[in-house]
This record gives structure tokens, sequence and C-alpha cells, in this order.
């Protein structure tokens, strides 16, 4: 028999039972709760008069919609001017108190973006099955854990039974082999991964990020690019346990410990595909080919290599491609041909749960240290991933090094990344965004989202257009400043 | 949950690839705590050529002429006729919620995303996955027909066009079940209750670290 793959191994370890038609009840050890996606589970079970069935599974964090600014932080709730997102942060707070559910609330320094929050207070395990009310809980396969994204009515359906009714996926492997080129980040592996087989590529697959270059990378890394397995059309991403893994995981206020710490490496240490297991499908990118990506378009799959030009909508021989690209071209108000480093950005977002963590912080400092925001750029904005990433870059200093080179240094929170506060973009406005989503009016009504890595957006912000940031950052060892 | 047997409904064609959830129900109305009342902004950035706000009254506001659902040949329209990768981006579950009430009881299409496709079935919304040609083919048929109705008989698993003919499709066993009886799948998971506490009670005794409070 075939070895099994580390989404098998998992899957396995969850299934409180298989039903004829296929799907299947999984057990599921975590749930991150957030203000947008839980208050209507919360509605249900009071109105269907059921309780939560274990309550210190769960874990809440207000980020969606928490303003970012300092002057609305300090007063906490009452000080949100937005009444609806008043409303939802507030029904988070009397949900989690009523039903005695764990929250960083807004003032508490552990608050954040869930997708960060978790694996920082080791929340987040290998081996867990992890569920969140938002698509990118993704993230959390990096730790080598099952983590699905689902809709309301199945926080809702985890809250009251712990089960979440699952249908097996399909093994997908990503193999990145290979180094890669100094500039080059796990942001750009992942949007030439989506590149390459586009947005619907991973649809019905748990996609296994493995190879050399994955292996190489930091857990932040990791789980930026587990992040996006959902633009690349799968639910759920993973990265094998290995020694990086249990690092990072060690002295987490959650983790286990003694005792129980030694029993638990023990078991993530199996925690990887067998090298006889079967992969349905596979796709293999050399590191050393990739560059560092912008997004042209208004899909993830919609990007190229910093130094190539927009695509020509003529040179597509699918029609229903061709019809993509030239929609997406008016929206964008990009001409075919033109090359990247010529589009004019007007503001630059570092953040999100895709690049909000300390070393996205690092990488967009070293490249603004010393340097400033060009005239042309009506507002840069950094916005760190919780409380606690916020802590360590002042501690760091990073917050001076932005602030000198003229950009604004926010409250933990979702902010730009989908406008649902205050932070957003004009109409036909260009945005270098180190986010995930550049879908027409992700980041405000008429926006224009270009992805990109922090460092590039770090550097489109010095030069107030996309330049390719090796130019900017000529070796290493500035790199590493 | 309502019930889906039989439903006979006027047709009406989304000629457009990959509509993602934002399209479906943009963000700025997700805001509400509620699981009612998206109707009126479904497909807002197409609908209407102005952009909209949450908690706003939608009835003055300027229609874009050119939108397939603002057409009086559409006016009470049911089902929606759309194209490949329907409902992929956010998770979103407000956009099953903003097309059922709007009105809509199923949604054809040649490919759904994942999770769009699944939180269809969980509020007794019908996404019925037909091939490229027969999707085309109804998109012919109902441009060039006004008041283009189809008849979805579930139970059958067919749906039923104007002229008799049928066309077959596939759905899983148990969501068929839970569609037709218009049962709660929280319902139905809870009568496993005994096998959920039998199982995570080994799964305590395996892994205990994973039962750690939080309450820290
Ligand atoms: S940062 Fe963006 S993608 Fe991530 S959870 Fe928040 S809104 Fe979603």
């Amino acid at each position: 028999m075939a070895g099994k793959t580390l989404y098998d191994k998992l899957w396995d370890d969850h299934l409180v039972m298989s039903r004829d038609d296929g799907s299947a009840l999984l057990y599921i050890d975590r749930q991150l709760l957030h203000e947008v996606t839980s208050p209507q589970a919360f509605e249900g079970l009071r109105i269907a008069g059921r309780q939560p069935w274990r309550i210190s599974a769960n874990l809440a964090t207000p980020d969606h919609n928490v303003p970012t600014t300092v002057d609305e932080r300090e007063v906490g709730i009452e000080g949100i001017v937005d009444p609806v997102s008043k409303i939802q942060v507030q029904t988070l707070d009397d949900n989690c108190s009523e039903f005695g559910i764990t929250q960083y609330a807004m003032k508490d320094i552990r608050q954040g973006i869930v997708h960060v929050v978790g694996p920082e207070q080791g929340a987040t395990l290998p081996g867990m099955t992890v569920v969140c009310g938002d698509s990118h809980t993704a993230t959390h396969g990096a730790f080598g854990a099952l983590a699905h994204g689902i809709g309301t009515s199945e926080v809702e359906h985890v809250l009251a039974s712990q089960c979440l009714v699952a249908k097996k996926m399909k093994n997908m492997r990503v193999r990145v082999d290979g180094t890669l080129g100094h500039g080059v980040t796990a942001k750009d592996i992942v949007l030439a991964v989506i590149g390459k087989i586009g947005t619907a590529g991973g649809t019905g697959c748990a996609i296994e990020f493995a190879g050399t270059a994955i292996e190489a990378l930091s857990m932040e890394g990791r789980m930026t690019i587990c992040n996006m397995a959902i633009e690349a059309g799968a639910r759920v991403g993973l990265v094998a346990v290995d020694n990086t893994t249990i690092e990072y995981v060690k002295g987490r206020p959650f983790a286990p410990e003694g005792v129980e710490w030694e029993a638990a490496v023990n078991y993530w240490h199996t925690l990887h595909s067998d090298v006889d297991a079967i992969f349905d499908y596979e796709v293999i990118l050399n590191a050393c080919d990739i560059q560092p990506q912008v997004t042209w378009g208004t899909s993830p799959e919609m990007v190229a290599p910093v130094g190539s030009v927009v695509p020509d909508p003529e040179a597509e021989d699918d029609a229903t491609k061709a019809e993509g690209i030239r929609r997406a071209l008016q929206y964008m108000g990009l001409e075919a041909g033109q090359l990247l480093t010529s589009i004019k950005l007007d503001r630059v977002f570092i953040g999100s749960c895709t690049n909000s963590r300390i070393e996205d912080l690092r990488a967009a400092a070293v490249v603004v240290k010393g340097r400033k925001v060009a005239d042309t750029i009506k507002q840069a904005m950094v916005v760190p991933g919780s409380g606690l990433v916020k802590q360590q870059a002042e501690k760091e200093g990073l917050d001076k090094i932005f602030v000198e080179a003229g950009l604004e240094w926010r409250e933990p929170g979702c902010s730009m990344c989908l406008a649902m506060n205050a932070d957003k973009l004009g109409e036909g406005e260009h945005c270098a965004s180190t986010s995930n989503r550049n879908f027409e009016g992700r980041q405000g009504f008429g926006g224009r989202t270009h992805l990109v890595s922090p460092a590039m957006a770090a550097a489109a912000a010095v030069a107030g257009y996309f330049v390719d940031v090796r130019d900017l950052v000529k070796d290493k060892q500035e790199e590493r400043a | 949950m309502k019930a889906f047997t039989v439903h006979k409904g006027l047709v009406a064609p989304l000629d457009r690839a990959n509509v993602d959830t934002d399209m479906i129900i943009p963000k700025q109305f997700l805001k509400s705590i509620k699981r009612t009342g998206f109707g009126k902004n479904l497909f807002d950035e197409l609908r209407y050529t102005d952009a909209g706000e949450a908690d706003q009254d939608c009835s003055g506001r300027p229609l874009n002429n050119d939108f397939v659902l603002n057409q009086p040949r559409y006016k009470g329209v049911s089902v929606l006729l759309a194209r490949q990768n329907f409902g992929c981006g956010s998770s979103r579950e407000h956009a099953p919620w903003a097309l059922d009430d709007f009105g809509f009881r199923c949604v054809i299409a040649p490919s759904f995303a994942d999770i769009f496709f699944n939180n269809c079935f969980k509020n007794g919304l019908l996404p019925i996955v037909f091939s490229e040609e027969q999707v085309d083919e109804l998109f012919v048929a109902c441009e060039g027909e006004e008041g283009y109705s189809l008849t979805i008989d579930l139970k059958r698993q067919v749906v039923v066009k104007p002229d008799g003919s049928e066309l077959a499709f596939e759905i899983d066993s148990f969501r068929k079940e839970c569609l037709v009886n218009g049962l709660d799948e929280i319902g139905l998971t809870l009568r496993e209750s005994g096998a959920i506490k039998t199982f995570e009670d080994k799964h305590q005794q395996r892994f205990p670290w994973l039962f750690k409070e939080l309450n820290a």
C-alpha cells in the first residue's frame, strides 16, 4: 500500500465517522472567531437553544473592522466611529462574555488579525484541525495543521458539535526546489505559483507546499504561502513539520510543556508525507526562476515578474481569458504592453494576514531605511498584524524607520486589506499592497490593487512607482542590516 | 430551513466567468449581525451606478440599466444561470444569503468555487453543475425567449425545460436529503453526540496538549 500524505494523516487522526455519501465528521481542535462571521452563528445557537460543545476550543479577537488609528483605539469600542463596525465588535464582546469564550479584546496587547494571533499564541499547533470563518485560515497549515476556512453556518456547526462536515479533498503537491534569489520572498513564490496554476488550479485539493525552497523558509514565510493557497482555489495549504516549526512553537503561551512537550514533539515529527505517498497532482517550480512579482489585474493569477509588461488580450488564444484580460485592463486603467515599472502609485499598504508579521515589517524597513516616501504617494501605511508584533517592531525601532521615511505606523487589524474600516482606496487609485486579493473594489470602490511582497511595496513607496527591489537593496549585507 | 422539492422559476443569464463573492455582495454590506436583508445589495456594484453604503435605502439609487437583473423581463427571477467558477473568492456566507434574500432558489453553472458551493446547501439554495455545452445552450435559450422558465425537480434530479425535455444533474445523497426535508445540519450531526464524545475522549488521551484551557 502506498504511504500517506500529510493531509491523509491529519484527516485520519480527526475522523469521527465517515458517512455513506462520502462526507465525514471531522473533529475540530481549535476554532478562531472574529467579529464579522460569528454574530449570526451565535444568533443561530441562541435561536436553537444550543450551547457550545467545548468552550476551551475557541479563541476570539476582533480584527476585520477595528479602527487602526491611535485616537479611535484609545477609547475602546465606544471610540469606533463607524456605527456598524461598533455593533459588530460589541456583539463579539457580548457573545464571548455570554458564552465564556476567551477573547483578546480591542485593547488587549494580544489582539490582532486572527491568523497572526493564533500561531503567535501557540493556539495553533502542529497536528491540529483549525477552523475559522475566514478563507485565509489556510495560513495555519504552515504548521502542519489541517486548517479550513468555513462559512458562518459551519462556525455555528462547530460551536455546537465540535465537528465539521467535510469531504476528503484530493492531494496536490507544489514543489519549489532550489534557492531563492536575493530580494525574492515567500510572497513572490506563492504569487508565481498562482500565476502558474491559476485561481482555480487547486480547487478541490489540499495543497502541500514542499521542496528545498519551502524547507528553507521561516515559519512566517510558510504562513505567507499557505495563506494564499485559497487564492489558488484550495481551501487547505500545508507544509510538513520540521525543526523550524517546532522551534517556532516552543515556549508560546499555549504550547505544551514538560512531558507533554516531549510527547507532542514525537508526534509532530511524524507529520510529513511518506516518501511513497501518492499525490493526485504535482506542480514543480524552480526557486531560482522566480523573480519579484507584481499583479497587474483583478485576480491574483494576473501576475508577472516586475521586469515584464502588461499582457495583450489580443495575444491570448482563449476567448474567455482574453475577455478577462480586457476587462481587467479597463478596470485597472492600464495599457497592454505597458511596463509594470511604469505604473504610478497613489497608496501603499503594508499589512494583512499575508504579510504583517515581524519579518515582513523588517523586510520593508530595510528598504525604506534612510529613504523617503515619494512626494507623489498620497499615503503609505504599515499596519502590524497584532499588538505583539507592533510591540516587537517598536522594540527594534522599526516604527521610527517607517515614520522617518514618511509612512504611517498604525494599530493592528485587517485595515486596508478589505477596507471594512476607514482605511480604503479612492476611486481609480493604484495601491501597492502586501495583502492577498486584488478583486475589483476589494480595497475600496474603484480602487486598483497590485499585490506584492513587503520589500516590493516598500520599494514602490520610495520610488512612487513599481521598481525591482533588487536594484534598491543591492546585496544581502544591506538586506540584513 | 426551507424545504426544496420542486421549483419552477424564471431564469436570468449572468454572462460572466469567475463571479466572485465580493461581486455577489460587496464587503461594505457584511457588517450586519443578522442573516437577512442582503438582497437589496446583491451584485451592488453591477446593479447600481453609484457606490453603495451599508444601511442605505436603495429605492432611489441610480440603476445600471445594462445589468441583466435590472431588465424588466427578469423581474421575479429565481433561477440564476452563470458561468464557470461562480462564487470564487472570500468565504462569506452572505453571498448565498444575498442570493436567497433576493429570491433565488437555484444557480446553474459549469463550475462553482468550493466554499460557495457548500454554503449554498446550508441555506436552502441549490447549485447545479452542467457541462459547458449544456450551460451554453441554456444561455442561448434563455436570452432568446422572454419569460424562459425552468422546473427543477430535486427529488428526480432533473431540470425540466419548457419543451418538456429534461437534463439530469448530480447531487450527493446527503445534501439532497437535507434540502428535500429542509433539515438543519447541526441537528443531524448532534444525533451522533455519543460517537463524538467517544472520539473526543480517545483524542484527549492521545493528544492531551490539545485540551489545554485557553484562559491564560
Ligand atoms: S487581513 Fe485581509 S485577508 Fe486577512 S483576515 Fe483580515 S481581511 Fe481577511
